[in-house]
């Protein structure tokens, strides 16, 4: 599917915001451990700002640990790990310029798809109006679905609005953990639309996801884990990065397989 | 962790609250969920003591205000327990935490819930103690109140924090009682020492107690917003 194919659904408007700024993130020496495993062993890189980087790795390979430990939702056993170009008077677990998305949709079941917007919306200081988040849900192919509890939602369902909720305040870093799972082609070609404008404007993106998944279109920089390091970091040549990564996933000991 | 400016916290914090408070209201008016469990449990224990013991009215007067709020702590503490286990069911906490917000806002939205929830039990509750344990509750309705109010919020704060506290944990089903009973034995104390007075054949404020409650309320809301932000990181 090529990256900028016409979507069934309308992409949501997802560009950061006029004035924003853009952050960058960087990892130095970052080792995390949960007991005596160790998940992540010595990773030092650095994405600058604007940067569109994804993560590929095998099952068990430490991304979605990575991942979490770049939203600072989790501490590193050894290393450190920032956020670059922070305004001052913001701080790394208080501003409104980072969006993260993991495996679970981090939505509430007991509240409808609209309500849990307006939820996120009140939390982040947005000003938007019931009509305006039903367009972001109609955006998403959930226009008919914002007074439903999303404990009725499909798996699919409960991804876009997690993407929509993700995308709600426009962050200018966007960490994302296989986000195009559970969604169904039309889901993917909207999430591929909201992509491209994060691509075209100065969002940094980290997403993880699979070598073969159409997302790896959009990606500026290819880094990849094995054996719990940093196996692979290519910024250019793209398409070759991507069969180096494969081969490498494919022969790494430490994932499951 | 947070760097955020005193100002900005000051304005993020009692906004986010609210919206954490009425989040909370709504999901639980919903399903019903802590509200039903909670209340059936005050009731077979207020029930069940009374049946076992049908105690005369002096002894009501000396052993219901102790019966009455030993149920209304374990009641607490099983209406604590899913404070935040509710928010890894769909990570939810971590949305939270990645919100600019301050941290002690989702503490103080959620005690604020777990008080209005608690309290609600307890009311509820109380015509049903009066009339088994045949104790004049009415004519000292607005000290009780008081008393109520203050041993209710210690329980919700100490509660809502060790609830966070151990919500991780694998046994944290079992984990949260043995914490949080203990420690709150002074709230105890003095809760029953301040009903027992309001219970006496000839009423009376103890002001003692009261004052005691209040010291623990204060302490505890204050090491729980110091703390917070610790108990929620992974």
């Amino acid at each position: 599917m090529p990256a900028h194919s016409a979507s069934v659904l309308p992409p949501a408007p997802a560009a950061p915001r006029a004035g924003a700024v853009s952050l960058g993130l960087s990892f130095d020496q970052v080792e995390k451990r949960f007991g005596p495993l160790s998940v992540l062993r010595n990773v030092t890189f650095q994405v600058a700002a604007g940067e569109f980087a994804i993560l590929l790795g095998a099952n068990g390979s430490g991304k979605t640990t990575l991942l979490r430990l770049a939203a600072l939702l989790a501490q590193p056993t050894r290393g450190t790990v920032r956020w670059e170009g922070i305004p001052a008077g913001l701080g790394p677990q208080g501003n409104d310029c980072a969006g993260y998305l993991g495996h679970l949709s981090q939505l509430y079941d007991e509240l409808t798809a609209l309500e849990n917007l307006q939820f996120f919306a009140r939390l982040y200081r947005l000003p938007f109006s019931a009509e305006e988040l039903r367009t972001r849900l109609a955006s998403a192919g959930l226009d008919s679905w914002g007074g439903t509890l999303v404990r009725a939602f499909s798996r699919g369902m409960r991804q876009r609005l997690a993407l929509v909720r993700v995308f709600l305040h426009s962050p200018s870093l966007l960490l994302l953990d296989e986000p195009s799972a559970g969604l169904d082609t039309p889901g993917i070609d909207w999430l591929a639309g909201i992509l491209t404008g994060l691509r075209d404007s100065a969002c940094t993106v980290l997403m993880s996801t699979h070598g073969d998944s159409p997302l790896t279109a959009f990606a500026s920089r290819v880094m990849w884990l094995a054996g719990g390091k940093l196996a692979g970091d290519a910024q250019a040549d793209i398409p070759s990065a991507l069969r180096q990564a494969d081969i490498a996933i494919r022969q790494d000991r430490g994932g499951v397989r | 962790m947070s760097t955020k400016s005193p100002a900005a916290v000051a304005w993020t914090l009692p906004p986010a609250a609210l919206a954490i408070f009425l989040r909370e209201l709504r999901a639980e008016f919903r399903t019903r969920e802590l509200l039903n469990t909670t209340v059936v449990f005050v009731l077979i224990i207020v029930v069940m003591f009374s049946f076992s013991l049908n105690p005369s009215a002096q002894q009501a007067r000396e052993f219901g205000p102790g019966l009455l709020w030993l149920a209304f702590l374990f009641a607490g503490s099983l209406m604590l327990q899913p404070a935040f286990t509710r928010e890894l069911a769909s990570d939810t906490i971590s949305s939270l935490r990645m919100a600019p917000i301050d941290p002690s806002a989702i503490l103080f939205g959620k005690v604020a819930a777990n008080f209005f929830f608690l309290t609600f039990a307890e009311w509820l509750m109380l015509p049903v103690f009066g009339v088994l344990f045949n104790v004049p509750v009415w004519p000292v309705v607005g000290p009780l109140a008081m008393v109520l109010g203050l041993g209710t919020l210690g329980v919700c704060v100490a509660g809502t924090a060790f609830s966070a506290m151990t919500a991780q944990a694998r046994l944290r089903e079992l984990l949260l009682p043995l914490l949080l009973l203990p420690f709150l034995a002074p709230v105890l104390v003095a809760a029953v020492d301040a009903t027992s007075g309001l219970f006496a054949e000839v009423p009376e404020l103890r002001f003692t107690p009261l004052k005691i409650l209040a010291a623990f309320d204060v302490i505890f809301l204050t090491a729980a917003w110091l703390l917070f932000e610790n108990l929620i990181e992974e």
